[in-house]
C-alpha cells in the first residue's frame, strides 16, 4: 500500500456530488408525495430515474466480479431474484402489521428490514456460489454461474408458497423514488471505497495475475468469496427494491435474459469503472426510452424498429470504443485521491 | 464520439412529447417485439380497424361535439419491467384516458398497480390469470379467466364426449398451463370422472414419451393438453406413435394457424376451448372478420378479436360517460351490461371479470370448425 494521501480534494468532491444528488432527490420526493409535480419531471421521468437507480446498483455490483475481479459471472439476475423474493416474502407475509406505525416511520422501518433481509439472503447465496466456484476460472465459472441462475429461477417456479410460475402478487409498495436514490448513492459510495481499499487492490491483483497475487500472500479463495458475497448482497438489494416497487414479480423476470441486460449495460459503460457503470445504465436506459418517444411521436409506423436500432447503436459504440464508454477510467470526482 | 453529447439525451426525451390536441387518447400496451410479437401484430391490426371505424363516424360525442379517438401503441416486449415503463409513459406523458393491455397476464399484472394508483381504467384483452383484476377497481378484461376455461373443457369432456377417465400433460413452468390443468383436474373429478394421469414437463422440452408411456397404462378416454400451439402437435404425434387413441383436448393456447401447419393430419379430431370462433353466427364477428381479412389477408386470432372488443367497450363507456374523464369512464365501464362484441356478450357484475361464454372448436381436415358454445 502506498503512502497516505496528503490532499483530499477528490474525497470532498465525491461527497459533494453525493450530497447534491440527495439534496435534489428529497424535494422531488416531497413534491411527488404532495401531488405537485414540477412540469418537467412528471411521474414517468421519476419512474425512469428510479429504474436507472436500481440498474446502477445491479451494474456496479456486477462490476466487482466482472470488472475488478476479472471473472465472467453470468448469474447476477439469480442473486437479484433471491433478494426480490426474500423482500417480497418479508413485506407481504411477515411484516404486514407495520401499518400500525406512523406512516413514514412504518415505511422506512419496513423497507429497512426487508432490504436488510434481501441483502442477507442474497449474500448467503452469493457466499455459497463463491464456495462452489473456488476451483473454476474463466468459461467454467461463467457456466457454473449461469447454471446457478437457472437453478434459482426453476426452484422458485416450483415453490407454490412463492407463487410458482404465476408470480408473487400483493407486495406492498414500500419502495419510493427517494429510497432508491439513497440506496444508489450508498451503493456507489460503499463500492467506491471498497475498490480503492485493500480489498479492491487484491481483486485487481487477482485479475492481473492470479499466480503472482498468490505468491504475494493473497488468499485467492477468500478474496473471491468476499467479492461474490458483496456483489450478491447488492444485487439482492436491487432485487428487494425492485420487488417492492413493481409490486409483482415472476421467476421468468430473473432468467439469463435479465443477466444479459445487466451485462450489456456493464460493457457499454466499461469494465472496472464505477463511472462507467453509472454512465452505461443512464445511456442505455435513456437510449431505449428516447427511441420509444421519438419513434412514437414522429414515426409510429416504425415503432417496432426500436429493438433493431438500439442494438445497432450499441454495436457501433462497442466498435468505436472497445473498452466501453469509460473502461478502466473514472470521472475525477470518483477517482481515488492519490491518482487525482 | 463526444461524451458530452450524451448529456443532451434527456433533452431529446423531452422533445419527444407533443402538445395534446383536442382528441380522446387511449393507450395500448402490446408485445410488439419479443417472444410473442405475433400477438403484438394482431393487437396493432385490431386497433387500426377500431380507430378507423370510430373516426369515420366523426368520433365519440363528448359534451355537445364529436371528438376523434387516437390510440397510442407502445411496445412492452412481453416483459413486466417494460410494461411498467410503458404504463408510466402512457399515463403521465401521453395523458391517456384509458389503457388497453397488456396481452399476457404477467405484463398486465405489472401494469395494473400503476393504472389503479393513477385512476386510469385498464382493459386487458387476453390476460386470463385471475390475479390481474383481483381486488382492483380500475382493471377490467374482455376474456374469461383460466378457471372458467378448465371448467368448460371438463364439462365438454363429460357431457359431450361422455368421458369417464382423463389424463393431463402440461408445462409446469408456465402459469397459464398450470392454472388450467389444475382446474380441469378438480372439475373433472367433481363431475364424476377419474384422472388417471397428471404429468408435467418444462418449457422447450421436446421428448414427451416418458409422460405418455405412463399415461397409456391408465387408458384415458381423453387427454387434456393445456399447452401452447407450438408444442401441442409434437406431443400428440408422440402420443399417437405410442398407440394412444384417446381424444385430445386443449385450451385457447391452441388458437393459432401454426397448430395445423405443424401437426397436419395428426391434429384432426382434437377439440379446444376458445374465446371465439370465426364460424360463429354473429353479425358483429362476421363484419369484423371480413374487414380484417380484406385488409391483412389473414383470419383474426382470438387476441385480435378480444382487442377489438376492448376498444369497443371503451368507446361505449366513453360515450356513456359523455366526458373525457377517466373516472367517469371507469364508472360507465363497470356497469356495462349486455355488450355485444366479436367474442360474444360481455356484462360486468361487480368485478372486472366479465360474465361471458366460451366456444369449443374442433380440428377437422386441418381447419378450425365451430363445435359448440358453452355458457356459464
Amino acid at each position: 500500500m502506498g503512502p497516505l494521501p496528503t490532499s483530499r480534494p477528490s474525497r470532498l468532491r465525491f461527497w459533494m456530488v453525493c450530497g447534491l444528488v440527495l439534496a435534489l432527490a428529497i424535494p422531488l420526493q416531497l413534491l411527488t408525495d404532495a401531488g405537485l409535480f414540477p412540469a418537467i419531471l412528471n411521474p414517468y421521468y421519476l419512474h425512469l430515474l428510479t429504474i436507472i437507480g436500481m440498474n446502477i446498483i445491479l451494474v456496479a455490483s456486477l462490476n466487482l466480479l466482472n470488472g475488478y475481479l476479472g471473472e465472467f459471472a453470468l448469474g447476477h439476475a439469480g442473486f437479484m431474484a433471491v433478494g426480490a423474493y426474500a423482500a417480497a416474502t418479508l413485506a407481504a407475509k411477515v411484516l404486514p402489521a407495520s401499518g400500525a406505525l406512523p406512516p413514514i416511520l412504518g415505511t422506512v422501518l419496513t423497507l429497512g428490514l426487508t432490504l436488510a433481509g434481501a441483502m442477507l439472503a442474497a449474500a448467503l447465496v452469493g457466499y455459497l456460489v463463491g464456495l462452489v466456484t473456488f476451483k473454476t476460472v474463466g468459461d467454467y465459472l461463467a457456466i457454473i454461474t449461469l447454471g446457478f441462475n437457472m437453478i434459482i429461477v426453476n426452484a422458485i417456479q416450483n415453490i407454490d408458497a412463492l407463487g410458482g410460475p404465476r408470480g408473487f402478487t400483493g407486495i406492498p409498495r414500500n419502495t419510493t423514488f427517494l429510497a432508491v436514490i439513497v440506496c444508489t448513492v450508498l451503493t456507489v459510495a460503499i463500492l467506491r471505497n471498497l475498490v480503492q481499499s485493500s480489498f479492491g487492490r487484491v481483486w485487481v491483483s487477482i485479475r492481473e495475475n492470479a499466480i503472482a497475487a498468490e505468491l504475494m500472500g493473497v488468499d485467492l479463495n477468500r478474496a473471491k468469496n468476499q467479492a461474490f458475497t458483496i456483489a450478491a448482497a447488492f444485487a439482492g438489494l436491487a432485487g428487494g427494491l425492485w420487488a417492492q416497487y413493481q409490486q409483482f414479480i415472476t421467476p421468468r423476470s430473473f432468467d439469463y435474459i435479465k443477466t444479459t441486460e445487466i451485462l450489456v449495460m456493464l460493457y457499454l459503460g466499461g469494465m472496472a469503472s464505477l463511472s462507467g457503470s453509472i454512465l452505461g445504465v443512464v445511456a442505455y436506459t435513456l437510449l431505449m426510452e428516447l427511441l420509444r418517444n421519438l419513434l412514437s411521436a414522429f414515426a409510429p409506423q416504425f415503432a417496432e424498429w426500436r429493438m433493431l436500432i438500439s442494438p445497432l447503436i450499441l454495436i457501433v459504440i462497442m466498435l468505436t470504443r472497445q473498452f466501453g464508454l469509460m473502461g478502466n477510467r473514472e470521472w475525477s470526482w470518483l477517482r481515488p485521491e492519490r491518482e487525482s | 464520439m463526444n461524451l458530452r453529447l450524451l448529456a443532451l439525451l434527456p433533452l431529446l426525451v423531452l422533445a419527444g412529447c407533443k402538445p395534446t390536441a383536442q382528441e380522446l387518447k387511449i393507450g395500448v400496451s402490446a408485445p410488439m417485439t419479443g417472444d410473442i410479437s405475433a400477438i403484438g401484430q394482431s393487437t396493432k391490426n385490431a386497433i387500426a380497424i377500431a380507430q378507423e371505424e370510430i373516426n369515420a363516424g366523426g368520433g365519440i360525442k363528448v359534451g355537445d361535439k364529436l371528438v376523434k379517438v387516437r390510440f397510442v401503441i407502445e411496445d412492452d416486449e412481453n416483459k413486466p419491467e417494460s410494461t411498467a415503463t410503458v404504463f408510466q409513459k402512457l399515463i403521465n406523458q401521453d395523458k391517456v384516458l384509458a389503457i388497453i393491455g397488456s396481452q399476457t397476464s404477467k405484463c398486465s399484472n405489472a401494469g395494473a398497480p400503476i393504472a389503479e394508483a393513477a385512476g386510469i381504467p385498464q382493459v386487458t384483452p387476453w390476460s386470463t390469470n385471475p390475479n390481474v383484476t383481483k381486488g382492483r377497481k380500475f382493471i377490467f378484461r374482455a376474456c374469461f379467466i383460466d378457471p372458467f376455461q378448465g371448467r368448460v373443457v371438463a364439462q365438454f369432456a363429460t357431457e359431450k364426449l361422455k368421458a369417464k377417465t382423463a389424463a393431463v400433460v402440461y408445462d409446469v413452468a408456465s402459469d397459464y398451463n398450470k392454472g388450467i390443468a389444475e382446474v380441469f383436474r378438480d372439475e373433472f373429478t367433481k363431475m364424476g370422472g377419474k384422472i388417471v394421469g397428471f404429468e408435467t414437463y418444462n418449457t422447450k422440452d421436446t421428448d414427451f414419451s416418458a409422460q405418455f408411456t405412463k399415461i397409456k397404462g391408465g387408458k384415458p378416454d381423453v387427454i387434456f393438453l393445456p399447452n401452447y400451439f407450438n408444442e401441442v402437435p409434437l406431443q400428440i404425434q408422440q402420443a399417437r406413435k405410442l398407440g394412444i387413441t384417446a381424444t385430445m383436448l386443449g385450451g385457447d393456447g391452441w388458437d393459432n394457424p401454426e397448430l395445423v401447419k405443424l401437426g397436419g393430419a395428426v391434429m384432426n379430431g382434437a377439440y379446444f376451448s376458445n374465446h371465439y370462433s370465426p364460424d360463429i353466427d354473429n353479425p358483429i364477428a362476421k363484419a369484423f372478420i371480413a374487414t380484417y381479412q380484406t385488409r391483412f389477408k389473414i383470419v383474426p386470432d382470438a387476441a385480435a378479436a378480444l382487442t377489438y372488443d376492448c376498444a369497443q367497450l371503451l368507446f361505449k363507456a366513453m360515450a356513456t360517460a359523455g366526458k373525457a374523464d377517466s373516472r367517469a369512464i371507469r364508472e360507465a365501464l363497470a356497469v356495462t351490461k349486455g355488450f355485444q362484441g366479436v367474442t360474444g356478450g360481455i356484462t360486468y357484475a361487480g368485478s372486472g371479470d366479465p360474465v361471458k361464454g366460451a366456444v369449443v372448436i374442433k380440428v377437422e381436415n386441418g381447419k378450425f370448425v365451430f363445435d359448440s358454445a358453452v355458457n356459464p
